[in-house]
């Protein structure tokens, strides 16, 4: 159990009972969408490929892998296995490997099985699939760009994947107190939480995930090329291909949108939201000292409707809702121009493989 | 972490230094074979949850599970967690070891970020500390709130699978409505991770004998990247050498796979059961 990336691995008691079941509800048609996947393209080898593929995942998960600085940390290897089976069939095998660590190995909460399979085995083999083929473009089979794409899909996959969990977390304050205010889940707050998901795992954990996908993606091109053709040929459908990524995608802005809009419900919330407090408050928390800028920058934002009333509850639960959608559009936006960068620098000439 | 400036010479196991990835990942590996073992072990021994039906196991450990997330009151989540003592210590199963295998592991992740909790939970304090630093009450409750709900959780989980064999586990999902063929899929995979899991200790313990010295770190990341591209490729084949296999021995569907009705409910089991419902509930109620 101490040898998985156990930062990823929600445990349970972080997240409220109605968030793991919101997010176990946005995995079932991914779970849908891989099963009927499977069986379309392989069905009755379906079986023990899926199992192996499960088992593969979750050894892979136990390598130990070194980066350069000396750290070393575990993949998740979401990335690898969506480039090798496709994204469809990798949330499958992923979330097999998650559930037998939640239930076996105690890793990641049997409550937060939606949670984590939604972070570690939707998120991230999509996003890093989708980029993966991008750069990748239809590039021949052993091209450097594949391994590139492997990188870089890994990298930005988890990363990806770190900043929904730190939503998911970010968001519990903000809906559940004790009697006294003291936060019933996790205690922090968006603006705390998704720092401190993302800026560790930007620098290591993500490094491994991409590290561990390039590198076996540049093994099987030296050695056994027709693994890496699998996920692109199922059955010879090449041609679904430059529309299937794109539906593929639409289900994870459906997940996004519901996440999105289900953020309003912290109006509802009350007190004041976490880490948004004034400087009287912070005063009253039996902090010594207030840095001068903090006192002076204040006022800055929302004086008009500062205080306890009804009001101003709005205005700073409004504040985490912009910057989910912040966060999002970011994400976004930066997928997007990684569309255009290579879609544009790499029009289709990829056919002629081998 | 490691100086790699210094002569390679071989280390002996015992020498507690930084050791390279091949000797963490295998390390790793016969952790999680200990672990399988000695879980089928505690589920071979005489005890009160050993003899209880599984499907009863699932469901009461799912309905305390949801009762500990669902609890506002420290109170009772502390009560739950001596349930699982008592229930540990009713079926064989050491209680120290229980204790620590929780225990040892929150830190990882909990400790992380219950710590800072603490401090910076706004509320009235509760102790002060040097640098200004101050215990709220609030920080406190959170960090106690994290701290149970994760090793009372944890602990249900390992009541679970330290009391009952992995197959019983699986057939048990059954009766929450889990298809056979997924079933099937997990007992396979459940089955292959060891098959490969040896497989891997074989790889590495072989690499481990081929090497004096210690490799570099770009020597360990083309190693790892061959060993999981192996590891890929023998898995992919194994699955189709398994599918012929099994045709071979007239498998088409998965539709009559073995499934719960090899279990039966007796006296004690549906006992267990309306306990385990009532407990749930109470904690519900109480820690309102």
């Amino acid at each position: 159990m101490l040898n998985s990336p156990a930062y990823m691995h929600i445990p349970d008691g972080y997240l409220s009972p109605l968030t793991s079941l919101i997010l176990f509800i946005l995995v079932l048609p991914f779970w849908y969408r891989g099963v009927r996947g499977l069986r379309r393209r392989i069905n009755a080898r379906n079986v023990p490929l899926i199992a192996l593929m499960a088992a593969f995942s979750f050894i892979i998960m136990m390598f130990n892998v070194p980066l350069p600085g000396g750290t070393t940390g575990h993949a998740v290897a979401g990335a690898l296995v969506a480039i090798v089976l496709g994204p469809d069939i990798a949330v499958i095998a992923i979330s097999i490997a998650l559930i037998i660590q939640a239930i076996f190995f105690g890793d990641g909460g049997i409550l937060q099985i939606g949670a984590n399979c939604f972070n570690m085995a939707v998120v991230l083999p999509y996003i890093s699939y989708a980029i993966y083929r991008l750069i990748a473009a239809g590039r021949p089979i052993t091209s450097r760009r594949r391994v590139v794409g492997a990188a870089v899909g890994g990298w930005i996959g988890l990363t990806v994947a770190a900043f929904f969990a730190a939503v998911e977390f970010g968001i519990q304050p903000i809906f559940w107190h004790a009697a006294d205010g003291a936060p019933l889940y996790a205690p922090y707050s968006l603006s705390v939480a998704i720092p401190a998901m993302v800026i560790p795992h930007m620098l290591i954990a993500s490094v491994i995930e991409g590290l561990v996908a390039a590198l076996v993606v540049l093994y099987l091109q030296r050695a056994n090329t027709p693994v890496l053709e699998m996920a692109e040929r199922p059955a010879g459908a090449v041609e679904a291909e430059a529309s299937g990524s794109v539906s593929r995608l639409r289900w994870l802005w459906v997940g996004l949108i519901i996440l999105v809009i289900a953020t309003p419900l912290g109006l509802l919330a009350p007190g004041t939201a976490w880490g948004e407090w004034s400087s009287s408050q912070l005063a009253n928390m039996g902090l010594m000292f207030i840095p001068h800028g903090m006192a002076a920058l204040e006022n800055l934002w929302g004086a008009p409707l500062a205080g306890y009333d009804l009001p101003a509850l709005g205005n700073t639960s409004l504040g985490y809702v912009l910057s989910a959608l912040v966060g999002v559009a970011l994400v976004a936006i930066i997928a997007w121009l990684f569309t255009r960068l290579f879609a544009s620098a790499q029009p289709h000439e990829g056919q002629k493989e081998q | 972490m490691t100086s790699r400036a210094e002569p390679a010479l071989p280390q002996p196991a015992s020498v507690r230094r930084r050791n390279g990835m091949v000797e963490r990942t295998l390390a790793g590996i016969s952790q999680a074979m200990e672990h399988a073992l000695f879980a089928e072990e505690t589920a071979r021994r005489a005890g009160l949850l050993q003899a209880l039906d599984p499907r009863v196991k699932v469901l009461a450990m799912l309905a305390l599970l949801i009762a500990v997330a669902l609890s506002r009151s420290l109170a009772v989540i502390a009560g739950l967690y001596a349930v699982t003592l008592a229930l540990a210590w009713a079926s064989a199963i050491p209680l120290g070891f229980f204790i620590k295998r929780v225990w040892l592991f929150l830190p990882f992740f909990t400790g992380v970020i219950a710590l800072p909790a603490l401090f910076i939970t706004p509320g009235p304090p509760l102790a002060q500390l040097p640098l200004g630093l101050a215990i709220t009450r609030a920080g406190a409750t959170t960090a106690l709130f994290l701290l149970l709900r994760v090793s009372t959780s944890v602990s249900l989980a390992a009541l679970l699978i330290f009391t009952t064999p992995w197959n019983d586990v699986l057939k048990a999902l059954g009766v929450l409505r889990v298809p056979d063929a997924v079933i099937l899929i997990f007992g396979m995979t459940y089955r292959y991770i060891y098959l490969l899991l040896r497989t891997a200790n074989d790889m590495f313990l072989s690499r481990k004998s081929r090497v004096v010295g210690r490799l570099s770190g770009a020597e360990e990341r083309r190693m790892i990247g061959a060993s999981a591209g192996v590891l890929l490729g023998k898995s992919l084949h194994l699955s189709s050498e398994v599918y012929l296999a099994m045709q071979s021995r007239g498998y088409r569907s998965h539709s009559h796979t073995p499934s719960v009705a090899t279990f039966v409910m007796r006296r004690r089991d549906w006992a267990a059961l309306f306990i385990a419902a009532l407990i749930a509930a109470a904690a519900i109620v109480l820690g309102r």
